[in-house]
């Protein structure tokens, strides 16, 4: 198939799936005559032609870079992310930017303020979140490659909930340049997959140092598409923290039953303990308001985006930001200026950050012990259905397994292992600092092992 | 440590947000709901975790001091609300005798 043919079969699948507001909704923004000259002008390159889709807090310069957000709306950046530029540069097309919870906060992409996205599993049922747009699109057969960001499970959970691959790099790996700061210690971009080899291309090509983000690690990209082959030697933990008795005994017996995979691929599988691992949304939940209390501040009508007029400059403000932003995000706006204000800090921020650094401890530790890669649920459900968690802490709590990985750092991804009541289950790989190879050896093995199993 | 409708006033106001007499309200129960589930942190010894951590790390990456300035694609005036002579234009402070603005 051709460059332009292909793109031109992305846009014929989303008119199918009605990828826009009245279907899935996931996709809020595209120009597919923009989108058929770019592919024709494409050189070659390891994703020549290939169509991918940008989540929509990602800095792309021809399409609108909105976070989901009224406050954004219509913004078109005057810079391109660097994730997007090498994605691009490798001959990847873009077809549009995906929906998403404003600013990335959010689990299910109903806090949006272009309405919610479904999945394309079960329209009635939520994509995940907060790059749910992104993961549908994947899952819909628009693109075979997304780009969204993580900074609690973002892309892990509605990978998850969609039944596809999606994977959070090291923090540091991939250049932040371009992407809309949420909670800075946090946020990652990371790459949403149909096949392990597919999140693997991508995040090849998105990986490596860059001198416009200071926070990138000077490495060069690494080499993770192995292949699938044998685990001899790989040990394997599984967190009793991450199977407690409450957990859905579904989830449970298809988690066994990725475990029985990595074990005939030759893996060693051993229990252990993170202790600390029921404080981590307690410790996320004050650390990344807290930070996005601060990185929101720029929105204020004057520099970009909406502004409401106000009699004078302070009103001006106040007018902008409570009739830009949504709940949610006024909500931990609020939520990070009291933990972080006179009185409050050293209880709440400063503590976080010590609770934090034992969560990162535990990881540290297991990993010195000879473990070469975490298994885990990703989510302690599968996916819910629109409208269904009303309340804000229940909402957060369906990141329990995956903030970990964000607040510690390290890499983690999440793969189909199978479907219970006909919605898929996401099983979860971590593993140290910059060892996303071996993370992707085994994510191979599992997903050779499984086959078809993965998707039944 | 609950919230109180004044201390949730005070805070929308350092964070520059307006909120209407019912959203506060809501707000109060909302954020005292959330700020329950972080006392469990209180009861956990963490002296000197934090700092151990950050001795371990590798520390900020540096490089060369010189311009290097991402040219971009449209000028400011084209996505700033308001623009006079290459400025940004806001409203007067309301502090200022004459609140029309600048």
């Amino acid at each position: 198939m051709s460059r332009t043919a292909r793109v031109e079969a992305s846009f014929a699948r989303a008119a199918e799936v009605k990828a826009g507001a009245d279907g899935l909704n996931c996709i809020i923004s595209a120009d597919r005559e923009q989108s058929l000259a770019d592919a024709a002008a494409v050189q070659g390159g390891a994703l020549a032609g290939v169509p991918v889709v940008i989540k929509d807090n990602l800095a792309t310069l021809t399409l609108p870079t909105t976070c989901g957000s009224r406050v954004l709306a219509g913004y078109v950046s005057p810079y391109e992310a660097t994730a997007v530029r090498r994605l691009r540069a490798a001959g990847a097309v873009v077809v549009g930017k995906s929906n998403m919870d404003e600013f990335a906060m959010g689990s299910s992409t109903e806090n949006s303020a272009y309405g919610p996205a479904r999945n394309p599993l079960d329209p009635t049922r939520v994509p995940g979140g907060s790059s749910g747009g992104s993961a549908a699109a994947v899952a819909a057969g628009i693109a075979p490659i997304a780009l969204g960001s993580e900074t609690g499970g973002s892309v892990r959970q509605p990978a998850a909930f969609c039944g596809i691959v999606g994977v959070k790099p090291t923090y540091g790996r991939v250049s932040r340049f371009g992407l809309v700061a949420y909670a800075s210690s946090l946020d990652c971009v990371a790459p949403f997959g149909r096949t392990v080899d597919d999140a693997a291309l991508a995040l090849e090509v998105i990986s490596g140092h860059d001198a416009n983000d200071a926070t990138c690690a000077v490495r060069d990209a690494p080499v993770l598409r192995a292949g699938a082959g044998r685990l001899d030697g790989v040990v394997i933990g599984v967190p009793r923290e991450y199977f407690p008795p409450t957990l859905d005994a579904a989830i449970r017996q298809r988690c066994d039953a990725a475990l029985d995979a990595l074990r005939a691929r030759g893996a060693a599988v051993r229990e252990v303990s993170l202790p600390h691992t029921d404080l981590a949304i307690p410790v996320y939940y004050i650390i990344a308001p807290a930070e996005c209390s601060s990185n929101l501040a720029r929105f204020d009508g004057v520099r970009y985006g909406m502004r409401v007029e106000g009699d004078g400059l302070q009103a001006m403000y106040e007018a902008t930001r409570s009739q830009g932003f949504g709940a949610e995000v006024t909500r931990r706006i609020l939520l990070g200026t009291y933990v972080l204000s006179a009185g409050y800090y050293d209880a709440y921020y400063g503590k976080a950050q010590e609770v934090r650094a034992l969560i990162a401890r535990d990881f540290t530790r297991v990993f010195a012990d000879g473990v070469h890669a975490l298994f885990t649920p990703t989510t302690p459900t599968t996916a819910f259905a629109l409208g269904s968690i009303s309340d804000p802490y229940e909402m957060y709590l369906s990141d329990i397994f995956t903030v970990t990985a964000n607040l510690a750092g390290i890499p983690a991804m999440s793969l189909p292992i199978g479907r219970v009541g006909g919605l898929p289950v996401g099983g979860q790989l971590m593993a140290p600092h910059f060892g996303e190879a071996a993370m992707f050896r085994v994510a191979y093995a599992l997903e050779d092992e499984l086959g078809a199993e993965a998707h039944q | 440590m609950p919230v109180s409708r004044d201390d949730v006033r005070h805070i929308a106001a350092l964070a520059r947000l307006g909120l209407a007499d019912d959203r506060l309200d809501a707000l109060v129960g909302e954020l005292n709901g959330i700020l329950g589930h972080m006392e469990v942190l209180q009861k956990v010894e963490s002296a000197g975790a934090a700092q151990a951590a950050e001795s371990a790390r590798a520390g900020m990456t540096l490089r060369p001091d010189v311009e290097g300035a991402v040219p971009l694609a449209r000028a400011r005036e084209d996505v700033a609300p308001k623009t006079r002579e290459g400025f940004f234009l806001v409203p007067r402070l309301a502090t200022h005798d004459d609140s029309a603005e600048a």
